[in-house]
């Protein structure tokens, strides 16, 4: 179970908007957050991860607190044991493929997962490819390779698939569901498109002008 | 008489100068580029101090604070036995004050060109600061890197009225060229001035063509495009 309170003042190119949610999801969820740009979406994703910090928060992930502000607990992105992509891509180009999933690894890790994730991926033979050289699906392919390859608990995707075009979409949304279930992941998923955040979760999250107004099932909202 | 002295001490300082900035510009521009600290604009307004500061300005204030008369100088000569007045390393501590900016300007632009996004990544992925800047930030700036090293170096070379200031005229000690050059005028030998000067011209024009032909060159020592 993930256990989310956050409180934060947004400031957007919109005007400033306060951010206030107070949400639970079960371990194994998969779940959209669906909305308007600037609505705080992303920001969401980054204070799960550490990267941003709220006003006021707590997040509890299993047995473990990863925030409470009133206890001032903050865990570094680096100590909460989670998987991001990002919708630019963030692959590091003086590595090659396979070096950019090495990286991703725990100092003395077992190397053959990296060449397991790379099978899986269908990307064997571009392994000592420069990611300058791939399509924009290949790379999101191989963030999200990177992304898993610590194992996360909780997989976070802002808004992955945005800058990709439609066939390269359909086959990563099958990607990330493949993982998901494989990895027996937590996965939140931002994301702008209705049609895509039916397809890829159960439940929905909508939010607007910083809290949710929607928490239920992803087709009924739609329909 | 054309001596090789002047020459040595130049390349050694600017050498030693270029290396201690590195090691110096670094943590200082990737705090300029990633801190939010407020008052962040004055510490950039001090490290550009010197290029508007006329050496000489500089020069003075320092041989003040070096002197063994005054605090700082005291404090160096009975603690550590380091006289910087009229003396090499003075030069030295003299000349990374001096070329400070021309180091820290350069990484710092190139601290802000990464994307903010590489960084979340290795965060998200348990790397700590110091794995970041080394495997990432650093090798994707290699052309910062290049261009701050040749201005630090270059502008070292060139440095004329701190390093008189600081420095004096010593041969073998703090005769750099650009001094030996004034020397030799002072002297009215005119020829020998004009030997030094044209390997210092075209020392400095090459270096320069170098720089700006490996940066025009989109080729795979600086980039990975």
């Amino acid at each position: 179970m993930i256990d989310l309170q956050l409180k934060k003042r947004l400031t957007g190119a919109g005007g400033d908007i306060f951010l206030q949610i107070d949400c639970q999801m079960q371990s194994g969820e998969i779940v959209g957050i669906y909305g308007p740009s600037g609505a705080g979406k992303s920001s969401i994703l980054r204070m799960l991860a550490g990267l941003m910090v709220p006003d006021q928060g707590f997040i509890q992930v299993g047995e473990e607190v990863w925030l409470d502000t009133s206890k001032g607990i903050n865990l570094r992105p680096q100590h909460r044991n989670i998987g991001m992509v990002f919708q630019e891509y963030s692959l590091f180009p003086n590595m090659t493929v396979l070096q950019n999933l090495e990286f991703a690894m725990e100092k003395g890790a077992d190397r053959k997962l990296t060449k397991e994730m790379l099978e899986i991926i269908g990307m064997r033979e571009l392994a000592d490819q420069r990611p300058q050289l791939l399509s924009g699906g290949q790379k999101q392919r191989v963030a999200l390779a990177r992304a898993m390859l610590r194992q996360p608990k909780l997989l976070l995707l802002d808004e992955p698939l945005s800058a990709l075009d439609r066939e390269m979409r359909k086959n990563l949304q099958q990607y990330i569901l493949q993982f998901h279930r494989d990895f027996h992941l937590s996965t939140l998923i931002v994301s702008h498109d209705a049609a895509e955040i039916t397809r890829m979760s159960e439940r929905l999250w909508v939010l607007e002008n910083g809290s949710f107004v929607y928490d239920g099932e992803s087709n009924l909202y739609f329909t | 008489m054309l001596e090789t002295a002047p020459f040595y001490l130049t390349v050694k300082l600017a050498f030693l100068t270029t290396i201690i900035l590195f090691v110096l510009g670094v943590p200082l521009g990737y705090w300029l580029a990633f801190s939010r600290f407020r008052v962040k604009f004055m510490v950039e307004a001090l490290v550009s101090l010197p290029l508007v500061l006329p050496p000489t300005v500089l020069g003075f204030y320092l041989l003040l604070a070096f002197s063994p008369e005054n605090a700082l100088g005291k404090f160096l000569d009975t603690y550590f036995d380091l006289r910087l007045v009229f003396t090499f390393p003075g030069l030295v501590v003299a000349s990374v004050i001096y070329s400070l900016p021309f180091m820290v300007q350069p990484l710092k632009s190139g601290f802000t060109s990464i994307p903010k996004a590489w960084l979340d990544a290795a965060y998200t992925m348990g790397k700590s600061r110091r794995v970041t800047l080394r495997k990432v930030l650093l090798p994707n700036m290699k052309n910062a890197m290049l261009t701050g090293g040749v201005l630090t170096f270059a502008h070292t070379v060139g440095e004329f009225g701190v390093i008189l200031m600081v420095g004096g005229n010593i041969p073998n000690e703090t005769r750099v060229i650009s001094v030996a050059i004034y020397n030799e005028v002072e002297a009215m030998n005119y020829g020998v001035a004009n030997t030094y000067s044209l390997i210092l011209v075209g020392f400095s024009f090459l270096v320069l063509m170098v720089t700006y032909f490996i940066n025009h060159q989109k080729n795979s020592l600086l980039t990975y495009d």
